[in-house]
């Protein structure tokens, strides 16, 4: 049986599909976009973190160790540990059975909103056998299944676990390839042509599209994304999700350079404004995760 | 709110709560009067006609719904036949600096000269702390429980739609038939029957009579008015009280005032805990509503302003002043009348009506302290009306709390109560579970269960009064498994019990025989027909409970102790048990481990969860079903008001972490902050008790205003209360209020004054709380959207 890499279970989970879910979030992503804000996500491998602000200065770690942004030489025994819960591990290994059910723990509050669980990442599709497993499983169990993908994967990996969520929340970034390779390290191509594929036998698409100022945000951008996404079938709803910087201290710790220039979050107004290139368009749009 | 309910909530916002003489006076005069002539029961239903026909009346500018218990809004009388005040405790109350009673020098004197002199050594309490053992008083001390009888008399009880139906003339026959009926040559009680059915007798005329002082009083004043419009109101007024409650009431307007004379009888003649409660008011009110509407004589707005003048007098009504742990354990001016919503009929068909949501509309809008508020959600509640109610909880006041009226009925089925008295009750004081206008549902004190566990790490020898208190358990050296430890925690909870059982029963027997409450003896079933007072057993259901308080604590602690003394075998348990004695000073580093490394409760994590199961169990089966002195049965509730914050005053540092003197967890919820996997994980964990084997379980949770944002934030809300009421859960209440805000609150009160938060199963003035009380409630986990 395949063993997956996770980095966390979010429960109550109110912003990636429908009703109440769990989301899982798998380790390793194929783009590294400057405003990630999951940046432990992007390495395929276990990593460790230190939160310096819980650190009690136990003795454990030196002063030197303590004063490096980026944890080296620990392991799982050493967060085991440490007393106060700053040294964490980012990434723990799991088999979809087990996976599958913790998250069925949730269950009651998946029927009783409409809700159920996201795979999400990182990128799930990096571990497409594990990915595709538990969502087997879920689908099996009558649990209603969302795969939130940045669409950066081989079509065969994506065709086999679509064909188990009942929702997909695609992500698209930048139309132009050369603005999408320069935000993503990686071209758009396969991207575009994975989701032109999936939306004729995908019946329930979900386009998100974070809204980055200075980055993705300009009208260009916007019409070309409303017009690719409006002659796709099986898109039911546009998301566009507003910058948030909460993954900036993240960087550090993983050690990552943090690349976006000092940006503000878009304010509403502007988000209903940049909303119109797509319901003008008879697209169904939401803002922030927020129907 | 009209013009009118407007000035009225404010001038009642603005009352400041003093203390009124009249009452000691008027009974300390009766006593020396009237003692040794009559029997008990008539003695106190003739005291308490003696106050209703000359206290001093009260009728506002502009009130519709008319009388007060004290002299003027807000001037709480005192009880000095049950708790007779000292003058220093006077003083105290009226210059501590939180829940302060302003105290006339000239009702300190009186106090000296008159009041003190005949009740000190007479007062129940005086009594009652003489009679109870040194076992007792030793415990008590020590923090193992608290006693609530100790100076309020037992009440926690709510009417029920007789009230609406039946006046107290016909309440008359009823006693009349009833003493009639008495078989004095078969019937070895029937002289006490008798006496006490004269004294119900003389309650109904009590009532009258007061509401006929009302009459006049307003005919008096509308005949001196000016106002065209205000006399027609006074006039209006003079017609309701010569009607009511003499006779059943007719209009939407007599019901209120029906109740209401009836509220301030229960709360006249005795101070009762949680005063006393209209129930299912929007179901009580509903014909009345629809009758008014149907026949041209009330409009929506109408009966609104109606129900907001009723709702000041809630408001107006402080709770009488308490002292010492009491006041520790209590520390509010509320008094815990609550009005039920929704919920199920008779038929077990679903209760919500038009007035249920008149109801939340005035709610809403006048956010008042008193009266408390709760929705009995039904599987048959329709969402749109728990949506309401949800809607009036995001406006951040604690108001509505919700309950599982499905398991409400269930847990009174496993009482034995017929299903059709079940659903006629509901939810009184903070989460009790009673049937209303039929059952004595008296709650005795909470039990400390961290003090339990301390006194089974230490022999029994409570180290901050330097006693045993607690059974000879032995040196926790030598328990060499944990279930070892468990059983000598289970010998300190079952030890602890029996004293404060063997001191509950002399209680019980004291109010039974010399402070029987005659008035509350008439609405509640069956103490006419059986011609037994309330407090002796006459009501059809009989329960007693005990409030355990500390579950999360005491599971977290648990927790720890197994991992590190006996699964892994880290520490000795006697080393650990040091460490804790000294607060963890020189330990850091395990206390940081203890409050971030051990698995904890509300979490859904198994581990925690299984020894809450096992602990809750134990608990069980240590209480429920002991009997009490009146025919029924002692049960379990997990409640704790404040005395959380008291409880963990009184213990030294535990294995979860928490240091010395901290507060212990309240209610069910997770110790503050200890859950870490959301709100879903936190009801998963809370359901795992079997909350149909209580009488009520207490959840608070916190979420930030975000989350609750728009439609989705309501269905969001409401998918989880209806998941966890499928889970059986029993109650569940909200804070909407960011951590700053409260911060913020602590560190400018004045510009805070009316910042209401769900304590426990009330809501308070954030600034009328205690410090460490506001302290809890900001470390209690927010959650927020994700």
């Amino acid at each position: 049986m395949p063993q997956g890499l996770i980095f966390n279970v979010q429960r109550f989970s109110l912003h990636d599909g429908p009703g109440v879910r769990s989301t899982v979030f798998l380790k390793g992503c194929p783009l590294h976009c400057t405003w990630c804000h999951n940046p432990e996500s992007q390495s395929p491998r276990p990593e460790f973190v230190r939160l310096v602000h819980r650190c009690m200065r136990c003795g454990r770690c030196g002063e030197e160790e303590l004063a490096n942004p980026v944890v080296t030489g620990r392991d799982d025994a050493d967060v085991e540990l440490c007393p106060t819960g700053a040294l964490q591990a980012v990434g723990r290994t799991v088999t979809p059975e087990a996976l599958v059910a913790e998250l069925l723990h949730d269950r009651i509050f998946f029927d009783e909103s409409g809700g159920g669980v996201t795979f999400s990442g990182g990128e799930p599709l990096m571990q497409a056998a594990f990915a595709t497993e538990c969502l087997r499983r879920l689908d099996a169990e009558g649990v209603h299944t969302a795969l939130d993908t940045c669409g950066f994967a081989r079509w065969q990996d994506l065709a086999d676990a679509a064909a188990h969520a009942d929702l997909v929340l695609f992500d698209l970034k930048l139309m132009d390839d050369a603005r999408h390779r320069a935000a993503t390290g990686v071209s758009n191509d396969r991207i575009l042509e994975n989701l032109r594929t999936l939306a004729r036998s995908h019946s329930h698409i979900w386009i998100r599209v974070p809204v980055i100022p200075g980055v993705n945000d300009d009208a260009p951008n916007l019409d070309a994304t409303a017009a690719f996404v409006a002659e796709l079938p099986g898109v039911r709803r546009v998301e566009l999700l507003p910058y948030h910087a909460t993954g900036e201290p993240k960087f550090a710790r993983v050690g990552l350079a943090y690349a976006l220039p000092d940006t503000t979050p878009p304010d509403r107004a502007r988000l209903e404004h940049l909303a119109a290139h797509f319901r003008d368009r008879g697209l169904t749009t939401t803002l922030g995760g927020h129907p | 709110m009209t013009p009118r309910t407007a000035r009225l909530r404010h001038d009642s916002l603005d009352a400041v709560p003093s203390i009124s003489g009249e009452r000691a006076r008027l009974t300390t005069a009766f006593y020396r009067e009237h003692l040794g002539r009559h029997s008990t029961p008539v003695l106190r239903a003739m005291n308490f006609y003696a106050l209703c026909d000359q206290k001093t009346l009260w009728m506002g500018e502009g009130e519709l719904i008319v009388g007060e218990r004290g002299p003027a809004p807000k001037a709480v009388p005192t009880y000095p036949e049950l708790t007779c005040h000292s003058a220093e405790d006077l003083r105290i109350l009226d210059t501590r600096p939180k829940t302060s009673y302003k105290v006339a020098p000239e009702v300190v004197a009186e106090y000296e000269r008159d009041i003190i002199p005949y009740w000190r050594g007479r007062s129940l309490r005086d009594q009652m702390f003489a009679q109870l053992p040194a076992e007792w008083h030793d415990a008590y001390a020590a923090g193992c429980f608290t006693e609530f009888m100790e100076q309020r008399a037992p009440g926690h009880t709510v009417g029920d739609g007789k009230l609406y139906r039946k006046g107290m003339l016909d309440f008359k026959a009823d006693i009349a038939r009833a003493d009639a009926a008495l078989d004095f040559a078969r019937d070895p009680e029937a002289l006490d029957k008798r006496e006490q059915l004269r004294a119900m007798a003389i309650a109904c005329d009590a009532v009258i009579r007061f509401a006929g002082r009302h009459a006049d009083l307003a005919e008096r004043a509308a005949r001196a008015s000016d106002d065209p419009d205000r006399r027609q109101e006074l006039e209006a007024i003079a017609a309701v009280c010569r009607h009511v409650p003499a006779h059943a009431p007719r209009t939407f307007h007599e019901a209120l005032q029906a109740y209401w004379f009836c509220h301030l009888a229960v709360i006249t003649e005795l101070n009762g805990w949680d005063a006393f409660s209209p129930g299912h008011l929007d179901q009580h009110l509903w014909p009345f509503y629809q009758q008014g509407l149907a026949d041209g004589t009330l409009t929506r707005e109408s009966a609104r302003e109606l129900i907001e003048c009723f709702f000041i007098k809630f408001n107006n009504h402080t709770s009488p002043p308490k002292v010492g742990v009491t006041a520790a354990e209590s520390g509010t001016y509320t008094d815990f009348a609550n009005i039920n919503l929704a919920g199920l009929l008779r038929d077990g068909s679903d209760g919500s009506n038009a007035v249920t949501h008149l109801l939340l509309d005035v709610i809403d809008d006048m956010h008042l302290l008193q009266p408390s508020s709760n929705m009995q959600v039904s599987r048959k509640t329709p969402d749109h009306v728990l949506k309401h109610g949800l809607t009036v909880i995001r406006n951040g006041y604690g108001f509505p709390s919700l309950f599982n009226a499905d398991a409400v009925v269930e847990e009174q089925l496993r009482q034995g109560k017929t299903p059709e008295d079940a659903r006629e009750g509901g939810c009184s004081g903070c989460v009790e579970v009673g049937a209303f206008g039929k059952e004595a549902y008296i709650l005795t004190g909470y039990f400390n269960l961290m003090k339990m566990l301390e006194l089974a790490l230490h022999d029994g020898f409570d180290a901050r009064t330097g006693t045993y208190v607690g059974a000879r358990t032995g040196d926790p050296a030598g328990f060499t498994t944990f279930d070892e430890l468990f059983a000598a925690f289970e010998t300190q909870v079952r030890h602890g019990l029996d004293v404060k059982i063997r001191g509950n029963q002399l209680i019980e027997r004291l109010f039974a025989t010399r402070m029987p409450h005659t008035f509350l003896s008439v609405i509640t079933d069956d103490c006419i027909a059986r011609g037994k007072d309330y407090n002796a057993g006459g009501a059809r259901y009989n329960n007693t409970f005990i409030q355990a308080v500390g579950i999360g604590s005491l599971t977290d602690s648990l927790s720890a102790l197994k991992e590190l003394v006996y699964d892994k075998a880290e520490w000795p348990l006697a080393r650990l048990v040091e460490a804790l004695d000294a607060d963890f000073t020189g330990n850091a580093p395990l206390k940081q481990r203890l409050l971030h490394k051990t698995h904890k409760y509300g979490n859904d994590d198994e581990q925690a969860d299984a020894l809450m199961r096992r602990s809750f169990q134990m608990l069980f089966e240590a209480i429920d079903g002991r009997p009490n002195t009146k025919g029924g049965a002692y049960r379990l509730e997990m409640l704790p008001t404040t005395s959380h914050v008291y409880f963990g005053e009184v213990c030294l540092a535990s294995a979860d972490g928490r240091g010395e003197g901290q507060p212990v967890s309240e209610g069910i919820s997770p110790v503050q902050g200890a859950d870490r996997h959301g709100p879903t994980a936190v009801l998963r964990s809370a359901a795992k008790m079997d909350h149909i084997k209580t009488g009520g379980t207490l959840l608070n949770m916190k979420f930030s205003p975000d989350l609750l944002a728009g439609d989705s934030g309501i269905d969001h809300l409401q998918s989880l209360v209806r998941s966890y009421f499928k889970m059986d859960g029993h109650h569940m209440q909200f804070n909407v209020v960011t951590a700053a805000t409260l911060r913020e609150a602590m560190a400018h009160p004045a510009a805070h004054r009316d910042l209401i938060v769900r304590v426990a199963g009330y809501s308070d003035y954030f600034c009328d709380l205690s410090e460490a009380l506001q302290e809890e409630i900001i470390r209690r986990t927010e959650h927020a959207s994700f």
